[in-house]
């Protein structure tokens, strides 16, 4: 027996309609938990119990949203950095390792010490947040050469360095500056901590305990920066171009290969701000372990907004909550499928943005 | 530090690449590229060990290893296959997706012992002097069965009729197309093929050459050292394996360095400075990015090896390749 029913794509002619995207990105989540209740059910844990846990350890009270707001900083950063290359078809996913050489920037300022650590606070942070863009830009910038100058997969190079960068900062928190033996460096001066909200729990009790830094202003900001350089720069436009159709971007005279490093390490950059925003607003010292995966989530993050930079935000959040909750959730895997399960489905169903899907029922053939 | 042990170390440890690296060969010449290798090896692992576990039968877990990498390639070869969509970004999300699989799935597996591809010498070779004590003794079968599938894999895809139709698709699908052969079903077909051989690259790891399951840490980054492979061996089998064998003696030859107090009558630095080891550790990655270069460059000096249409759908009645 056949199957009764015949898919065809046809290709849309008209635009696509402005909810569509907003639509697919939200049914790939909503089908991806739904997947993952099937499978966990399989594996025989009630899937209600851990969905309604999830939500409790993420949107549970202000404190647990706090946290994650402080876990979707860097992903904030990371997206739109990603979203920047994605653009342009530049599959990075490097921002683990530029994560790390912003972070080891960062901190070099007060392990050196690059200033007296009794200089004004402002002045130790701005520095910090200058060494840590620094680093990750100069660390996104390899791949970005290799890519355009000696057209090496950008993918591959991206995820060698990350695991360099790892191996480079074990050395400097095992050995040089490491605190007593420990795996980690001394705590920072608080000079070189980012301001939270719970600073000010001595004038407004509401506050205590909410671990929310300053490091979240970093990622609006850099949104609507991003935002403004898509829209109403001229680099903008030759990102979009470029990603687009490189062929007319090279004929309209557009420098494909040095907007492929620039790119690169704009992406680098902000991923190293949000190396240096961990370290100065969560964990005040260098360590191992300093990201739960931000890279990777990055990009998940990226595709689920569809590289808009104010749609990384909501979405942020939204992975915040999966990472916050995904520490305690067993089995400890799941948060890491979910995620995968999105990016999948919202890969698929790009299909539904560029065709029309028509399901009919197959006629007889009439023999 | 022996280079005897380091050769050994070596041709064992680079049959694991060598798998994954020929599966990718085949997909990646049929014109589908797929980057979920590690997710494919890290599922083929945890299905084998599992299995293996459950059943007491490691033949049976290498069978499940196996199938679960190209089951979850299927996933892959649907989406760009008959969705088109983003052959690169299609790939990444199967790595994601098979690692968070495995990660679920082979939870409490850590710590258990399994039963395991047994390791032989092969009748009458290992007798040869040297030669046999080298290549043909006391190696898991696994690595036997890599020597067999360079040759037999080089053979298929360049000199047998249906591999000829293989680079025809991954060359000039239209082409291929008019002269009736189903260039969707090819693609299908090989980018299962691949699958498995990366099933079977994560199985060897959890079920012979290493055994034990250590969650995502199992694979650790080899499905994308694979890929660099494929890329440096310009697409053909024969060097891919060389790579892979080259690989895992330098892998075992940075490990060894750590052993000695002197080199060539100078003081080992890294045998008195632990934490310099963590340089030792960087030093694949930073190989796998040097031999990338390297094939980069050769790849576009002579534009030979990569498949034509590789990374582009096929979409039949629309002009393209």
């Amino acid at each position: 027996m056949k199957f009764p029913f015949r898919i065809t794509f046809e290709n849309r002619t008209e635009e696509v309609p402005k909810w569509m995207p907003l639509a697919t990105s939200l049914g790939a989540v909503v089908a991806a938990f739904i997947i993952n209740g099937i499978v966990l059910w399989l594996i025989g844990s009630n899937p209600f119990r851990v969905y309604k846990f999830f939500f409790n350890a993420s949107f549970g009270s202000w404190g647990a949203f706090s946290d994650i707001v402080v876990k979707a900083t860097p992903l904030i950063l990371i997206g739109l950095g990603y979203s920047l290359a994605f653009r342009m078809k530049i599959i990075s996913i490097g921002a683990e390792g530029q994560f790390y050489m912003g972070a080891f920037f960062a901190s070099l300022v007060v392990l050196v010490p690059l200033v007296p650590l009794d200089s004004p606070k402002i002045v130790v942070l701005t520095l910090m947040a200058f060494m840590g863009i620094l680093g990750g830009a100069l660390y996104g910038m390899i791949p970005g050469i290799l890519k355009a100058y000696y057209n090496v997969n950008e993918i591959i190079t991206t995820l060698m360095l990350n695991y360099v960068a790892v191996y480079w900062n074990n050395y400097w928190i095992f050995g040089k500056y490491s605190d007593a033996g420990f795996q980690m460096t001394p705590t920072f001066d608080k000079v070189a901590w980012l301001p939270r909200l719970a600073d000010l729990a001595s004038k407004y009790p509401f506050f205590s305990g909410i671990t929310l830094h300053l490091g979240v202003v970093f990622g609006l900001v850099a949104a609507i920066l991003i935002w403004l350089i898509l829209k109403y720069s001229r680099w903008g436009y030759e990102i979009s171009l470029i990603g687009d159709n490189p062929k007319a971007a090279n004929y309209a005279g557009i420098n494909i290969k040095r907007n492929i490093v620039l790119v690169m390490i704009v992406s680098g950059a902000l991923a190293g701000l949000a190396g240096m925003s961990e370290v100065t607003g969560v964990v005040h010292r260098l360590q191992e372990k300093i990201s739960t995966n931000y890279g990777f989530s990055g990009v998940i993050v990226a595709w689920l907004a569809k590289l808009h930079p104010f749609a990384v935000i909501p979405v942020s959040i939204l992975f915040g909550a999966l990472i916050v909750a995904g520490r305690e959730i067993q089995p400890s895997g799941i948060s890491f499928l979910i995620q995968g399960t999105i990016l999948f489905l919202v890969i698929s169903s790009d299909v539904l943005l560029r065709y029309k899907v028509r399901i009919s029922r197959r006629q007889e053939e009439v023999a | 530090m022996n280079l005897e042990v380091i050769l050994r170390a070596g041709l064992s440890t680079g049959t694991i690449l060598i798998f994954a690296a020929i599966g990718e060969i085949i997909a990646e010449r049929a014109g589908v590229m797929n980057l979920g290798v590690e997710g494919m090896m890290l599922i083929g692992a945890m299905a084998a060990f599992k299995v293996a576990y459950a059943t007491q039968n490691a033949w049976l877990g290498l069978l499940a290893g196996i199938l679960a990498g190209g089951i979850l390639s299927l996933a892959h070869g649907l989406v760009i296959i008959h969705f088109q969509a983003d052959q690169t970004v299609s790939g990444l999300s199967l790595t994601f997706l098979g690692t968070g699989l495995a990660l679920v799935l082979g939870e409490g597996l850590t710590g258990l012992n399994t039963p395991t591809i047994p390791s032989v010498d092969v009748p009458l070779l290992s007798s040869i002097p040297f030669i046999g004590r080298i290549f043909f003794t006391d190696f898991n079968i696994l690595v036997y069965i890599g020597y067999l599938m360079i040759p037999l894999s080089w053979y298929f895809i360049f000199k047998t009729r249906p591999g000829m139709h293989l680079r025809a698709v991954g060359e000039k699908p239209s082409a291929a197309d008019t002269l009736g052969v189903n260039v969707y079903g090819i693609r299908y077909l090989y980018t299962f093929v691949g699958g498995c051989l990366a099933g079977l690259a994560g199985a060897s790891i959890s079920i012979a050459i290493s055994p034990g399951w250590y969650s995502s840490l199992t694979t650790s980054g080899q499905g994308w050292i694979a890929i660099a492979l494929v890329i440096f061996a310009r697409w053909n089998p024969v060097p891919a394996a060389l790579g892979g064998y080259l690989f895992g003696m330098l892998r075992r030859f940075t490990l060894d360095l750590q052993g000695p107090m002197t080199i060539l009558g100078v003081k080992n630095p890294f045998f008195y400075d632990h934490n310099l080891v963590f340089f030792l550790q960087m030093m694949p990655f930073i190989l796998t990015i040097i031999a990338l270069l390297w094939g980069s460059g050769a790849a576009r000096r002579k534009r030979k090896g990569t498949p034509a249409a590789l990374g582009i759908p096929y979409i039949r009645g629309e002009r393209g390749l």
